[in-house]
Formats: structure tokens, C-alpha cells, sequence
């Protein structure tokens, strides 16, 4: 495989993250390399949004260290993590627009804070990112309020990519959409990050989502990473656990408490 | 043992949680404020906090101030009348609103109303994951967010206040002139004569100080609002009691510093 050889992007190593006698991540180990997209699947409260957040850093680890680009983000003095922060791009479960502000400024937020961009310009490079995604200028002077959860599914993909990041992020982009819009959804996040060449890891428990963003796909379990493995391998991988979730089974190791 | 130890631990524990709340919030308060003088300072934001926290608060405080006015010359009228020293309505009127009733309940009914909706609304962002997002864009909350209404609320109020403290004075007069029967010269002149200016300066620097306080609670409590529904309105309840109740105490705090 040739991907393998080329530069780590993000590397995680032995994460560990409890809160109070809750073991959410323990020794969580990931490679991702430069320009792969990344899908990890796991049931709701394994630990995969813990895992998202501590690489931004909005979580501290307990203990393992997680490099971006060789450096440890864990340990990183807060005038630095800005820097950091700006090579990233992330769309959020639920959107997380800013509902003061209307669209377009929502989609130019990173320009006009980081970038000091004129406003002008901003709305500018705001309603081509708006276009992007499919939705038209008449959008983006309207409130997050005033649109459908897929609209704002969309004007926040938009906003992940307005900085053009290196490394994107995608905490369950598609949950809450209905099956067309999901695809719509799919098919904009696999544009976007290929026009980029952004680096993406995304978490999603849904099946067909991951099937189309995938490069690879890892598997978290008890707070581990318990497979990993390309994409079209996923049907033969001959974990049981992995059978189980992708079958979407009630039967089998994972046992879930009723 | 444990009946003996248990009222012990627990004292012991109510004691440490107090004691560490102090310091989270003051750790809290100190990074506001940092970021507060630290530039790049959001000029815009600032601007609207200071239309939301003091231009909208004016027709409360102008209420409450004004009423406040009316009674105390009604009720110290009643008072005095009784040993025929109704000149010192005037001057008390006048002390009372500058001195405490005007940045105390300006301070109180700011607490209702600023400390309740910043708590509402950044406990709602938190929620709705827009802090974790400001992060994401590298933009600090403590900057965007905290700085801009912690400055306005140590700026607005005072100038609140100081308007409270007129209208307050021209309740009193409206009462002792048109329903009392005073003379209006008489009653100005004990309105100025034994006014002074630490009297009018120690209101404000208490309004400058519930300002702080109101606003500080606000975004304590929404920032760190628990999850759902709940979570921002117990974060709400929160930052008024402790807003009100905080006022109150830093008002004899204040107050004997200034006079004593």
C-alpha cells in the first residue's frame, strides 16, 4: 500500500481519558497520514467524540500524547495551540452555527478573526463557499434559525472549509438527515476535501456514510481502537466486532445493557 | 465512629467545595479580565454589549429609581413630620438614592435582567457546542465572549447609575413639591446643600463594582452550564442568586470602606 509511506499527519498514541470512574478512552492508538480520509465507526459513548475534541485539544488527555504535524497538542502553550487550531477545520454534530450572526458571517468567521480579511471580501469568499455546497447567495444574509437542519448542515460544512484547512474534521455529519440528504452531504464532504486535499477524519455510526468518505476505517471499542482497515475490506474483515457493527446485529460480542 | 465523623466530613467537604468554587471563579474573573486589556479587542461586540446591558436596562433602572424617590419622601415625611424636622426630607432623600438605593437596586434589577440572559446565552452556546466551535476557529471565547461584557458592565453601570441617581432625586421632588407642599427653592437648596461629591462618587464606584459582579456571573454560570434544557436554566437561577447575593455583600464591604 503506498499511502502508508507517506508523511503521519495526526498520530495518537496510548490516549487515555476518564471522567470520574468512567474509562471513556484507554490506550487509543491512530495513525493518519497526509491527505487520507479516515472514518472511524463505533456505537454511541465509546469514546468517539472524546477522541475528536482531545486532538483539537478542547479535551485534555489524561495520559499518551497526540502529535499534529511531529507536535505534541497536549502539551502545547495556549498562545501556540491558536496556530495549530488554524489548520483545522471541523463540522460539528449538530452544527453549532453562531445564531447571532447571520450565514455569511458565520461562513467568513475564521477570515475576518484570524485573517483580519475586509468585510467586504469575507462576504465575498463567503457566498463562494456557500455555492460550493450548493446553496445560493439569497442564503447567506438569512439567520442559522431560519434554516432547515440540512441548509445548516451545509452552511456548516461551508464554514469547515472556508480557511481552507489542512485537516478536517467531521463528527457525525450525516445523523439527523434524512437518507437523500445524508448522501448529498456525503457527496459534498468527498468534493470538498478532494478539491482541498485536506486530510479528514471523520466519526460517523452510519454505515453507508462511511462506506462513501472512507479510505479507511477504524473501529472503536472500550475505549480502543480494536481494528483498522481499508474500506472496501470492511465486509471480509474477519472481526467479530466489526461483523457485528457494520451488520448492525443485536447479537454478538458487543453487548449492549438494556 | 461514623456518626461521630459524619457531620465532621461533611462540614469539611461544604467548606472545600465553597473554597474551591472562590477559585474557580476567580481564576475565571482573571482571565476575563486579562483578556479584557489584552488587545485585539472586538470593538464591535463591545458596542452592542453596551446597547444590550446599558441602553436597554434604562427604563427599569429609570422605574425602579424613580419610584424609590417618591416613596422615600412619602415615608421620611411621615418620619419626620412626627418632630417637626420635615426640612430633612430633602437631604435624605438625596443620600439615600446616591448612596445606596440607586446602585443597589439598579445593581439588583441588572442582575434580572443582564445577569439572566448572558447566562441563558452563553449556557446555550456551550450547549449547542458554539464555545467548542469558537475553538475550532481559533478564536478565544474568553475574548470573544467574556471580555466584551465584562467591560461593559464595569463601564455601563455606573452612567446608569448616575442617571438613576437624577431621576431618583426628581422623584423625591415631584412628591415633596406637588403632594407634600413644599416650597421648591427651600427643597432644592437641602437637596445641594449637604450633598457631596464622595456621596455621588462612592454610588458609582459601587455600580462599577455590581457591573463586575452581575456580569461576571452571567458568563461563569452559562460558561460552565451543565448539558440540555436544565442545564442553562439552573446555569440562569444561578447567576441571579449569586449575582444578587454577592451585591449585597460587597454593598457593606463598599460601604465600609468609604465610611468608616
Amino acid at each position: 500500500m503506498t499511502k502508508k509511506n507517506k508523511d503521519i499527519k495526526i498520530q495518537l498514541k496510548d490516549v487515555c481519558k476518564s471522567f470520574g470512574d468512567n474509562h471513556v478512552l484507554c490506550g487509543a492508538s491512530l495513525d493518519i497520514h497526509k491527505g487520507e480520509s479516515v472514518v472511524i465507526i463505533g456505537g454511541s459513548g465509546t469514546g468517539k467524540s472524546v477522541l475528536l475534541k482531545s486532538i483539537l485539544g478542547l479535551i485534555v488527555p489524561d495520559s499518551g500524547t497526540i502529535l499534529v504535524d511531529g507536535e505534541d497538542v497536549t502539551k502545547l502553550p495556549i498562545h501556540k495551540r491558536d496556530g495549530i487550531m488554524q489548520k483545522f477545520g471541523m463540522l460539528f454534530q449538530g452544527g453549532a452555527l453562531f445564531d447571532s450572526l447571520p450565514v455569511w458571517e458565520n461562513v467568513a468567521f475564521g477570515l475576518l478573526q484570524n485573517h483580519a480579511m475586509p468585510r467586504k471580501e469575507a462576504y465575498g469568499v463567503a457566498v463562494e463557499k456557500l455555492r460550493s455546497v450548493g446553496l445560493g447567495e439569497r442564503v447567506a444574509k438569512l439567520y442559522p434559525a431560519e434554516l432547515s437542519g440540512g441548509m445548516q448542515k451545509r452552511v456548516s460544512l461551508a464554514r469547515a472549509i472556508a480557511t481552507d484547512p489542512e485537516i478536517i474534521f467531521f463528527d457525525e455529519p450525516t445523523t439527523g438527515l434524512d437518507p437523500i440528504m445524508a448522501d448529498v452531504i456525503n457527496d459534498l464532504i468527498v468534493k470538498a476535501t478532494k478539491e482541498l486535499g485536506a486530510t479528514t477524519l471523520t466519526i460517523t455510526h452510519d454505515m453507508a456514510s462511511a462506506r462513501k468518505i472512507a479510505d479507511d476505517v477504524a473501529m472503536i471499542y472500550d475505549g480502543k481502537i480494536i481494528w483498522r482497515g481499508d474500506a472496501e475490506g470492511i465486509e471480509n474483515s474477519g472481526n467479530a466486532y466489526v461483523e457485528q457493527f457494520i451488520h448492525g446485529s443485536a447479537n454478538g460480542p458487543i453487548a449492549i445493557a438494556v | 465512629m461514623n456518626a461521630i465523623l459524619e457531620p465532621i466530613q461533611t462540614t469539611g467537604r461544604t467548606v472545600m467545595q465553597f473554597f474551591a468554587s472562590i477559585g474557580r471563579i476567580s481564576s475565571f474573573a482573571g482571565k476575563g479580565l486579562y483578556h479584557a486589556v489584552l488587545p485585539p479587542i472586538y470593538w464591535r461586540l463591545l458596542f452592542r454589549q453596551f446597547i444590550q446591558i446599558g441602553y436597554y436596562s434604562l427604563p427599569v433602572v429609570g422605574l425602579t429609581t424613580l419610584f424609590t424617590g417618591m416613596v422615600l419622601a412619602l415615608q421620611s415625611y411621615t418620619g419626620f413630620s412626627r418632630f417637626s424636622a420635615e426640612g430633612a426630607v430633602a437631604t435624605v432623600v438625596v443620600l439615600s438614592v446616591t448612596r445606596e438605593l440607586a446602585p443597589v437596586l439598579a445593581g439588583l434589577m441588572v442582575a434580572g435582567r443582564v445577569g439572566a440572559s448572558i447566562a441563558a446565552e452563553i449556557g446555550t452556546m456551550r450547549v449547542t457546542e458554539q464555545i467548542d466551535a469558537l475553538n475550532t476557529l481559533s478564536t478565544n471565547p474568553y475574548k470573544y465572549l467574556i471580555a466584551p461584557r465584562l467591560i461593559a458592565g464595569i463601564l455601563t453601570l455606573p452612567i446608569l447609575v448616575l442617571i438613576g441617581d437624577i431621576i431618583g432625586i426628581l422623584g423625591g421632588y415631584i412628591v415633596s413639591i406637588y403632594s407634600l407642599g413644599f416650597a421648591p427653592e427651600n427643597y432644592l437648596r437641602n437637596t445641594w446643600e449637604y450633598l457631596e461629591a464622595m456621596d455621588v462618587i462612592s454610588g458609582l464606584v459601587k455600580a462599577s463594582v455590581f457591573g463586575f459582579l452581575v456580569t461576571l456571573m452571567g458568563c461563569y454560570h452559562g460558561y460552565n452550564s451543565g448539558r440540555g434544557a436544565q442545564g442553562v436554566g439552573s446555569a440562569t437561577t444561578n447567576a441571579v442568586v449569586s449575582a444578587s447575593i454577592l451585591i449585597l455583600i460587597f454593598n457593606f464591604i463598599i460601604t465600609k470602606i468609604f465610611f468608616s
